[in-house]
């Protein structure tokens, strides 16, 4: 990826960042996240099929470097991550250097060749494919239709059961939850710096890994999604139970969608959904 | 000895505003109108201070069915807490529903102080929702997942 590591040492000598998060390829040909500090490290910057990490993530966890700017490579839905840092006042455009990618789908398998239909479900529904906030944008966008979306189908399915049959899915899906948080530490908008699992005083979610406990953990980290989830599917990609925890989030996606015609991370200008209210917002459930 | 079929009765818990309907509640009391028993009412100072997570411990604690019920749209004693609670439960409803638990156990309502009557209505139509959908036995089976049975506990 000449063009990237051309963009990574131009930026490195002319002090526009300090340091690049990017992906590298490691000895045994992985893909995998990269901080680059100056160009000779720039070399090692890498962008494939296989760079799934949404590496917004390291935004609000790493410490801001004194001499400059964060540059960060970033695929569409990455942006729509740092979009959302940005409308949640978290993070400040002018803090970071965002290097765009075009991006053609990415493959959760390393070991797996590219195709259009092995990508992540997530690039199945990707509508953005071409940044819409960056600083640069690299590499060249192939044309082809996006295939057929196979979560939909399930979520389909999950609506049109009856409430006891959905229970029955979800316990046995949550029953094997560990409690490991992968799913939160991989979260890019999972920033709290103290999570309502670790409170303790009272303590709201048990932390023992019980169907019960796993219930509340994965209801309240999903509802805490509402509004916000930008659909990256990291949470879902490091799960070690494999969960379907998107199933939950793309549902409160849906109802931000259908009920107030919103979706996070698109638009830095634009209020945060579940920060605001409207006088007319539905009650028809109220009595 | 013959075993008498126990009828069921609901366990319904009420989380209800400080400044309109625990009020409203209040007055259906002091009025003497006559309404079912099953609710446990729980005063917060304002529907915009209801978690979720409160109404998921509620489940845990063997309710089997729940009501949020605060000042009508406006009325808010803090201006706008109901306004940035309704936006909340229109994502948690859907959510619930999502995971099996519908709407016949979960119920959203606004009763202002001075409606004593609608109090009564509301919180007599809850009952009989849930009283007609059966006790919460899913949640009670998760929440005595590690519970020793009693056989066992006699034997240790
Ligand atoms: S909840 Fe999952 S899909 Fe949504 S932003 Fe977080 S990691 Fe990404
Ligand atoms: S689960 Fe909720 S409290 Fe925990 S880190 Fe995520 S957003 Fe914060
Ligand atoms: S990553 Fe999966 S197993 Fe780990 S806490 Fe999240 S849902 Fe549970």
């Amino acid at each position: 990826m000449n063009q990237l590591i051309e963009s990574a040492k131009d930026i490195f000598q002319n002090n526009k960042a300090a340091i690049i998060i990017g992906y590298t390829k490691d000895k045994s040909g992985r893909t995998k996240p990269f901080i680059a500090h100056n160009s000779d490290e720039a070399e090692k910057l890498t962008f494939n099929h296989h760079a799934v990490n949404n590496l917004a993530v390291y935004l609000t966890r790493l410490e801001k470097p004194k001499d400059g700017k964060i540059g960060i490579v970033a695929k569409g839905c990455d942006i729509r991550a740092i979009n959302a840092l940005i409308q949640e006042n978290q993070i400040r455009r002018d803090d970071v250097l965002i290097i765009a990618m075009n991006c053609n789908g990415v493959v959760e398998n390393q070991n797996e060749e590219f195709s259009k239909e092995n990508t992540q479900i997530k690039c199945k529904y990707c509508q953005l494919r071409t940044p819409n906030n960056y600083d640069f944008l690299l590499g060249e966008l192939e044309d082809f239709e996006l295939p057929e979306d196979s979560q939909q189908e399930l979520m389909n399915k999950l609506e049109a059961m009856t409430p006891e049959e959905r229970w029955n899915f979800w316990e046995s899906q949550f029953g094997n939850c560990i409690k490991c948080y992968a799913c939160r530490q991989v979260c890019p908008l999972c920033y709290c710096e103290q999570c309502i699992v670790e409170k303790s005083m009272p303590q709201w979610i048990e932390t023992s890994s019980t169907t019960r406990g796993n219930f509340s953990w994965n209801l309240i980290r999903a509802f805490h999604q509402a509004g916000r989830c930008i659909g990256c599917h990291e949470c879902e990609r490091v799960c070690p139970m494999d969960i379907p925890l998107t199933l939950l989030t793309r549902k409160m996606g849906m109802i931000a969608m259908k009920e107030f015609n919103y979706k996070h991370g698109m638009n830095i200008n634009e209020p945060t959904l579940i920060g605001t209210y409207s006088t007319s917002d539905n009650e028809d459930f109220i009595k | 000895m013959e075993k008498v079929e126990e009828k069921f009765e609901p366990k319904i818990a009420a989380f209800v505003c400080n400044w309109c309907t625990y009020t409203g509640a209040d007055l259906a009391g002091t009025s003497r109108l006559k309404q079912q028993t099953n609710a446990r009412l729980i005063r917060v100072p304002c529907t915009g201070r209801i978690d979720p997570v409160f109404i998921i411990k509620a489940f845990e604690n063997g309710a089997d069915g729940v009501l949020v019920s605060g000042c009508h749209p406006g009325d808010c004693h803090y201006n706008a807490g109901n306004f940035h609670a309704r936006r909340r439960w229109i994502f948690f409803k859907e959510l619930l529903d999502f995971v099996g638990i519908d709407s016949s156990r979960l119920h959203f309502s606004w009763v202002s102080a001075s409606e004593g009557k609608k109090w009564v209505d509301v919180v007599d139509g809850v009952i009989n929702s849930v009283r007609e959908k059966g006790p919460f036995t899913q949640y009670k089976k998760i929440n005595r997942e590690f519970e020793i049975p009693l056989e066992t506990e006699s034997k240790l």
